[in-house]
């Protein structure tokens, strides 16, 4: 010992009968940027320490600086899973905040759009826990309709992760015939791919046992931990933004609001599947509403609101008023009204919301993310204590937290 | 009974009379403010008085507006009743030179880490949180960046004019 007295030890380091295991902040067994200082007796986990803002990239700060259609990339990053419910999540925001009503049309073509982010963002997070408890089948399966799925974005506004989908005030351009004709192609094949994804895993043995009674949380503990979403939902609460705060005509749909019981993984796997067969429904539904507009009217893909909707490129090069206006907003010159919102929708693990304040000027005074998972990772080790650590893993993953929501 | 507005307001003037004020209606939500050091009063009432309910912290947020003297800090709670589907805004003002404000961990297990976040970034001193530490940045950060006195860009910079774009 006497050679070594230069060393000096963390206090109780000797006496100490549990292990510190240091998990991340990369680690094949997360599924992003997840630093976890696990103190393990064996393989069961006593405690942990997440540790979160890796990824920390300062949005808030950066919106303090931006008109507010230069926010809406911003929003890309956040659930990069679902995208596009973020960017319809901040137009909807600054909408109500500017008291913008936008046509139906419009309404329904957002909502087979989140929809279908909704799907693709379910199916990531489902196939993974199935990943985690050792069944690669169903992520690869499936992972060729969010292919489809990226592909319908791609044709909508050119891009398939960071979407930037979406203006304020509508699209930016109109659905082409290819994006519906691979909307009716996902819509056909879709429901056939989950319903054998469930097959491989629902009544699965060892899905069963890996995923029951593991990570498990009572209604009013997930309530006092901020859950939302799934999560919140497969502990019994059935609290859904669509139903609560109907946004983008919702309240035009007819769909189920799943729930579990016990809040396990099990149970937000569940939640989450149904989930997505309600969001095919609604799919289907607004995809009918939508093809019973005719004439004029099926051409109608954004609100006439000049000051924040760009005009016709060909009009600016011919029209003194639109490229005043083009000018104007691509500049950021347009002063904003005074006061201040929150605004919130139903995004892939939970509920997305944007308090925005301003003071009249041209950005945001304060733009603050209310970002789902950052809220209920805190619970992570109220989930995982007592438990295996094999389990924390599937726990982590069942949660659905994607890294750059986390740290905005 | 329809909770409403109306009545949420009357309740919390009962209560706790003119030590809540600032009474408004932001497209539908409910917002007052109330002193810094009757924070927790205020929250506990909305959320144990049977016919109110507040028992959901949807978002807890700081804010700063450098031009209000002693009041320069302001810290915004977002309030839920799930079972009436109403929200309400309850925001408290602190003076940046003692941002003191006491701790909504007993209430809400939630508040926990955004209190963090708001000490991160504003430098809000949550008296009684079980771990006030940096959360999203680095521990050795000696400022608080979301204060307005950081700006983004350096504004002494000479090779690029801003002032054409509104945002000089």
């Amino acid at each position: 010992m006497e050679q070594h007295s230069h060393i000096t030890l963390p206090k109780g380091s000797i006496e100490k009968t549990t292990t510190t295991l240091n998990i991340g902040p990369t680690h094949p067994a997360t599924h992003g940027v997840f630093q976890n200082i696990m103190e393990v007796d064996g393989e069961r986990v006593v405690s942990t320490e997440q540790t979160v803002g890796y990824i920390h990239r300062a949005f808030e700060k950066l919106a303090e600086r931006r008109p507010l259609y230069q926010i809406t990339p911003i929003t890309d990053r956040l659930n990069y899973c679902s995208s596009p419910i973020n960017n319809m999540g901040w137009h909807i925001t600054c909408e109500r905040f500017l008291k913008i009503d936008l046509p139906k049309r419009v309404d329904y073509l957002r909502v087979i759009i989140m929809e279908l982010s909704r799907i693709s963002d379910h199916l990531i997070c489902n196939s993974i826990v199935g990943v985690d408890t050792g069944a690669y089948t169903g992520f690869l399966y499936v992972m060729q309709y969010r292919e489809l799925i990226y592909e319908i974005y791609e044709e909508v506004c050119g891009s398939r992760l960071t979407t930037n989908i979406g203006r304020i005030g509508g699209f930016e351009r109109n659905f082409t015939n290819t994006a519906f004709t691979k909307l009716e192609k996902f819509l056909n094949e879709y429901p056939g791919v989950l319903r054998e994804f469930e097959k491989l895993f629902t009544r699965n043995r060892i899905f069963m046992e890996r995923t029951q009674g593991t990570g498990g949380i009572s209604a009013a503990r997930a309530m006092n931990y901020g859950f939302t979403g799934p999560n919140l939902r497969a502990a019994g609460v059935d609290y859904d933004v669509r139903v609560q705060q109907p946004y983008s005509s919702y309240q035009d749909f007819d769909f189920k609001v799943p729930v579990g019981t016990t809040g396990d993984n099990y149970d937000r796997f569940l939640v989450r599947n149904a989930e997505m067969w309600e969001s095919i429904s609604i799919i289907k539904q607004a995809y009918q509403k939508i093809q019973e507009f005719k004439g004029a009217d099926a051409e109608i893909y954004h609100a006439d609101v000049p000051e924040y909707y760009l005009p016709k490129k060909e009009d600016v090069y011919t029209k003194m008023e639109a490229l005043i206006w083009h000018f104007k907003i691509i500049m950021g010159e347009i002063d904003l009204p005074k006061g201040q919102i929150y605004s919130a929708v139903e995004g892939g693990n939970g509920e997305l919301g944007f308090y925005l304040i301003s003071d009249g000027g041209r950005t945001p005074f304060r733009l603050h993310f209310r970002r789902p998972c950052f809220i209920y990772y805190q619970a992570f080790e109220e989930l995982i204590k007592g438990g295996m650590l094999s389990d924390a893993v599937v726990t982590l993953s069942s949660l659905n937290l994607i890294a750059g929501e986390l740290d905005a | 009974m329809a909770l409403t507005n109306t009545y949420i307001q009357e309740k919390l003037v009962e209560k706790f009379n003119d030590q809540v004020f600032q009474f408004s209606t932001d497209s539908g939500i409910l917002s007052f403010e109330s002193a810094a050091e009757n924070n927790l009063k205020v929250l506990q009432f909305l959320y144990e008085e049977s016919s109110l309910g507040f028992t959901f912290l949807t978002d807890l947020c700081g804010v700063n507006y450098p031009d209000n003297k002693d009041t320069e800090l302001v810290v915004v709670y977002h309030l839920h009743n799930f079972i009436e589907n109403i929200r309400i805004r309850f925001s408290i003002a602190v003076p940046v030179a003692k941002p003191d404000v006491f701790t909504a961990t007993k209430l809400f297990e939630s508040a926990n880490w955004m209190e963090r976040e708001t000490y991160d970034f504003f430098g809000i001193n949550f008296i009684g949180h079980p771990n006030l530490k940096r959360i999203l940045n680095v521990d050795e950060m000696d400022y608080f960046p979301l204060r307005k006195e950081f700006p983004l860009e350096d504004q002494t910079r000479i090779d690029k004019d801003d002032e054409m774009f509104g945002r000089g």
